[in-house]
C-alpha cells in the first residue's frame, strides 16, 4: 500500500504537472476553465437555493427548477473538479499546505452532504409543497445553506491565490 | 498619446488615499475579487441559461419568454454591482488594468455583451412566440444570437482572468 505522499508526488513528478508548471500559456487557460465553469456551478445551484428561500421562480414548481438546472450544474461541476484536479497536481505538495485548499474541498463535501440530506430527508414529501411560494422551513434551510457554502468555497478560491506562495 | 495620459491616471489614481487604503489593507483586494466573482457568476450563468433555452438544449417545459423573464433582468443591477467591485480594484492597482490590454479586451467584450443581452431580452418580450419555432427565420436569428452570446460571455471570463496574467510591471 502506497503512502498518500508517495501518491501525490507521482502525479505531481508527471509529465503534465511538469507542462502545466513550466508552460507561460497552460495553467491561466486551465485556470479560466476553472472559474468559468465554477461560475456557472454556482449561479446555476443559486437558481435552486433562491426558489428554495422563496426568493425567485415562486411560480414554477421546485422539482422543474431543478430538473432544468440539473444537467448544466454537473457538467460544469465535472469541467471544474477536472481543471481543478490539473492545476492541483502542478503544485500539489504547496496546495495541500495551503489551509484556503484544504477548506475548500471540505466546505465542496459539506456543500454536497447538503444536498444529499435535503434529497433524502427535507425532500422526500416534495410533491406536497414544491408549488408553494415560500417553501417550508427545513427546505428555506437547505437553499440558505447551500448559498452560504457555496460563497465560502469562493471566497476560499480566491484566497488561494493570494496566499499560495509565488513560483 | 493616450499611453501617457493613462498612464498620468494611473499615477494620479494610486496617489489618492483610497487607492492607498484598498493597496495596503490585506483584505480588501480579495474581498473585492470575492464579491466580483461572485457576481460574475450571477451574471453569466443568467445569460447563459436563456441562451441553453433558446438551443432548446433545456428547460423546455417552460416557454422561452417566461424563461427569458426569470433571469435575464437580475443581470442589469448585479452588472451595477461589478461596476463598483471592478471600479475598486482599478482604482486599487490603476497600472493592472488601465495599462493592460486584456482589460481594454473585456471592457469591448463586455460593451458588446450588454447591447446584445438587452437586445435578445427586448427582442423575446416583443415578440413572445417567434424564437421559440423550430423552423423559421427568427428562430435561426435566435440561435444565432444565443451562440454569439456564450461566446462573448466566455471570452469576458477568460479576459478577465488572463488581466492577472499581462499586467504591466
Amino acid at each position: 500500500m502506497q503512502q498518500p505522499q508517495e501518491f501525490i508526488s507521482y502525479f505531481e513528478h508527471s509529465a503534465l504537472a511538469d507542462a502545466i508548471r513550466e508552460n507561460d500559456f497552460l495553467f491561466p487557460l486551465i485556470e479560466s476553465v476553472h472559474v468559468l465553469s465554477i461560475c456557472l456551478v454556482v449561479g446555476s445551484i443559486l437558481v435552486v437555493d433562491l426558489r428554495l428561500l422563496g426568493l425567485a421562480s415562486i411560480y414554477r414548481p421546485v422539482s422543474r427548477i431543478i430538473r432544468g438546472i440539473l444537467l448544466t450544474t454537473w457538467g460544469a461541476f465535472a469541467i471544474a473538479v477536472a481543471s481543478g484536479s490539473l492545476l492541483f497536481i502542478s503544485n500539489a505538495t504547496a496546495y495541500l499546505d495551503n489551509g484556503y485548499f484544504v477548506a475548500k474541498l471540505v466546505l465542496i463535501c459539506m456543500a454536497g452532504l447538503n444536498m444529499a440530506i435535503f434529497h433524502g430527508i427535507s425532500a422526500k414529501d416534495l410533491p406536497r409543497w414544491e408549488s408553494d411560494t415560500v417553501p417550508p422551513v427545513p427546505a428555506r434551510l437547505a437553499g440558505g445553506l447551500s448559498i452560504l457554502l457555496w460563497v465560502s468555497v469562493i471566497t476560499c478560491g480566491r484566497w488561494i491565490g493570494f496566499t499560495m506562495p509565488v513560483r | 498619446m493616450i499611453d501617457v495620459v493613462l498612464s498620468g491616471l494611473a499615477k494620479w489614481l494610486a496617489a489618492t488615499p483610497l487607492s492607498h487604503t484598498i493597496r495596503t489593507t490585506g483584505w480588501i483586494i480579495p474581498s473585492l475579487q470575492t464579491i466580483h466573482i461572485l457576481g460574475v457568476a450571477v451574471v453569466f450563468s443568467s445569460a447563459i441559461l436563456v441562451d441553453l433555452r433558446v438551443w432548446r438544449l433545456l428547460q423546455r417545459d417552460e416557454p422561452l419568454p417566461e424563461v427569458a423573464r426569470r433571469f435575464l433582468p437580475t443581470i442589469w443591477p448585479v452588472l451595477l454591482i461589478l461596476l463598483v467591485t471592478g471600479s475598486l480594484l482599478i482604482v486599487g492597482e490603476p497600472r493592472r488594468s488601465l495599462l493592460n490590454s486584456t482589460f481594454y479586451l473585456k471592457m469591448a467584450l463586455l460593451a458588446v455583451a450588454i447591447m446584445l443581452t438587452a437586445g435578445v431580452q427586448r427582442s423575446i418580450a416583443a415578440s413572445p412566440n417567434s424564437w421559440d419555432e423550430d423552423r423559421g427565420r427568427r428562430a435561426i436569428a435566435g440561435r444565432f444570437a444565443a451562440t454569439l452570446s456564450i461566446l462573448i460571455w466566455c471570452g469576458i471570463l477568460f479576459a478577465g482572468r488572463w488581466i492577472a496574467y499581462t499586467q504591466a510591471g
